[in-house]
């Protein structure tokens, strides 16, 4: 984590993303304030509860949806939103959704499937053979056996590989991949994160894995970022976030995990609205630091109900958004 | 990839036979295909059976308002043609003008269906208010009134009674069309770099393809019926026989109140069983591509 001053693959900077409540209601902040950076060939993890905003940041950094505010930079250069700039963008960042069996049409054969990227951006080589060696590239092995599948005569590991060789085969930069193994049993999502890992290394593929499974993180990414109600709560590479994590958030995150040591923290009051978010930090009415009295102790409790944080820096280095763990104060 | 055709065309075939043993088991689904079939053979042979001397006024066989016979098995009309050829030689112009209108009228609905289920925002709501306009029309009032103004001829009749239906395809087609629009794959489709013709032509038409198949099957009984309507109405093309023609005829000759009942009844069944035809081979159709009237594909 030396290459901190590298400029990253693909950043965002105060990415805001709000959706219109309901006539009446406040508007639900899904993203509010992200700043986040993915270098080349890096996979960075991005966790959080159900809810909290991940999907919508990683739709957004794909140019699914149009963010309210703040941007996007590829390769240096602001995200435009006209549709020939994002088609040229989609060519060189793709998407791997969560359900494999619905992110392919069930009267698409593996071949169409797999060729849809080619034929929607027009490549003049040999499809057949761009094809066979995405295919293989994910695993599916000999390829040609595949080709007339549909995905209903397929396992649920097969389909996600099919989904992977549908994103490989524009030898695409970068790869968003939202919950890509959640679907899916064990030994599959071994094989899968074995296949994101290899790939990885073998091409320089660099990777935005959004998942809720703090194991998975674990093994695959090089770097996590927390998030917590529509902003990341801390970041920082992969061993020191998960084995020394400093933000509460995190700290309980991990002590629900089964053969995590010590006593599990349970979250109290009532989960995160993206439409309420609590002024101060956004994590105190759950806080369990604020509720055993450590940050009264500490002297931060007032700072923790009133005092906003700032948003984190996407860069490399380890980072925490929280007044009771910041360096000189508390633990 | 000729191996690769060839299995592609096995499997076309496979499912063609999956469709056609799924099928089978409707047996009103069944009934209506042979009914469909007996008039469309009668149809084509018509011009070796019957030909078309049968509707020429000058030399009619018979004398006019004969009762049944041997000679003339329906007997004959008021210029002493026979009627059952008069029959024969209708069921082409019925059937043709049905499946012509079907057409027109799914290929309208099925346009502007997916293009509104497609594109939302105003234009959708422009779109479906229009449709809404055409669906609270009296669909005859409307075909009257088109029929009136246009030049007597087929073509006329076709697309009076084809922009006159298309409605609830529209309607059915957008449900259909949000519901696909919906699905995961369109996200990934866009995240691909496709645009809205690509998502159009290679994810939503394929999977409201059954559905419009059904529905052209429903709409053709819908139009033979209409174009009867019409005919009767005596806003068809005076030139050609159809069954409709022949009631309106049969209307002006006095034909019901002097009880010569050959003359009204056969055209009146000929059109009842065939637009039942449709309607059963259209809702079998129906049940077999559409899993959401519960079964499986």
């Amino acid at each position: 984590m030396t290459a901190s001053t590298v400029t990253p693959l693909l950043s965002a900077q105060g990415l805001h993303v709000t959706f219109p409540g309901r006539p009446g209601a406040a508007p639900a902040r899904a993203v509010d304030g992200v700043d986040l950076g993915i270098r080349a060939g890096e996979i960075v993890a991005l966790v959080g509860e159900s809810g909290c905003g991940k999907t919508t940041l990683a739709r957004a950094l794909l140019g699914l949806v149009t963010p309210t505010a703040g941007r996007v930079d590829f390769a240096g250069k602001p995200l435009s939103y006209t549709s020939r700039d994002l088609k040229s963008y989609r060519r060189r960042v793709q998407l791997v959704l969560q359900d494999p069996s619905g992110s392919l049409n069930p009267r698409h054969t593996v071949y169409d499937a797999v060729a849809e990227g080619l034929r929607i951006h027009g490549y003049d080589g040999d499809e057949r053979k761009a094809v066979t060696q995405a295919l293989s590239q994910a695993g599916l092995r000999p390829p040609e056996r595949f080709f007339l599948r549909y995905p209903h005569e397929l396992s649920g590991g097969q389909r996600q590989r099919v989904v992977i060789a549908g994103a490989l085969v524009l030898n695409p930069e970068l790869i968003i991949a939202d919950e890509p193994v959640a679907s899916l049993d064990a030994s599959v999502r071994g094989e899968i994160l074995a296949l994101l890992l290899r790939l990885r290394d073998e091409l320089g593929l660099a990777a935005l894995v959004v998942t809720h499974d703090l194991g998975l993180a674990w093994n695959i990414a090089d770097r996590v970022a927390v998030m917590y109600l529509g902003r990341i709560v801390e970041t920082g590479a992969v061993e020191d976030v998960l084995t020394a994590p400093r933000h509460p958030y995190t700290q309980a995150l991990l002590s629900v995990v089964p053969e995590a040591p010590g006593t599990p923290v349970i979250l109290t009051g009532e989960p995160p609205d993206p439409a309420r978010i609590p002024s101060g930090c956004r994590f105190h009415a759950r806080c369990q630091i604020l509720a055993s009295g450590e940050a009264e102790r500490t002297g931060v409790a007032d700072a923790c109900r009133t005092r906003d944080l700032e948003v984190l820096g996407g860069g490399g280095g380890a980072q925490v958004a929280c007044h009771w763990a910041r360096p000189g104060v508390g633990a | 990839m000729t191996t690769a055709a060839a299995l592609t065309w096995q499997r076309r075939r496979e499912s063609a036979a999956r469709f056609w043993k799924q099928y089978r088991r409707h047996r009103a689904g069944l009934l209506g295909l042979a009914a469909l079939a007996l008039f469309v053979v009668i149809a084509l042979t018509a011009p070796l059976t019957v030909g078309s001397d049968v509707a020429s006024v000058t030399e009619a066989p018979g004398r006019p308002m004969e009762s049944p016979s041997a000679e003339f098995p329906l007997g004959t009309d008021r210029f002493g043609r026979d009627l059952l050829g008069l029959l024969v030689w209708g069921s082409r112009v019925s059937l043709l003008v049905g499946l012509l209108a079907a057409v027109l009228s799914v290929l309208i609905g099925g346009l502007v269906g997916i293009t509104a289920g497609h594109f939302r925002g105003p234009y959708a709501t422009v779109v479906m208010r229009v449709t809404d306009w055409f669906l609270v029309m009296p669909t005859l009032v409307l075909a009257i009134a088109l029929a009136t103004v246009m030049s007597r001829s087929l073509g006329t009749i076709v697309l009076a009674i084809g922009v006159t239906i298309w409605p609830t395809t529209a309607r059915l087609v957008r449900a259909q069309t949000l519901a696909v629009e919906s699905r995961p794959y369109i996200e990934r489709a866009k995240a691909l770099g496709g645009g809205h013709w690509h998502i159009m032509s290679r994810h939503v038409l394929p999977n409201v393809m059954p559905l419009i198949l059904a529905q052209t099957t429903l709409m053709i009984s819908t139009s033979i019926l209409s174009e009867a309507t019409l005919a009767f109405l005596g806003l068809g093309d005076p030139t050609v026989v159809s069954w409709g023609g022949m009631l309106q005829e049969a209307r002006e000759a006095g034909a019901v109140s002097s009880g010569d009942w050959w003359y009204l009844v056969p055209p009146g069944i000929a059109i009842a069983v065939v637009a039942l035809a449709f309607t059963l081979c259209g809702r079998a159709v129906e049940s077999v591509l559409n899993p959401r009237l519960g079964v499986g594909r």
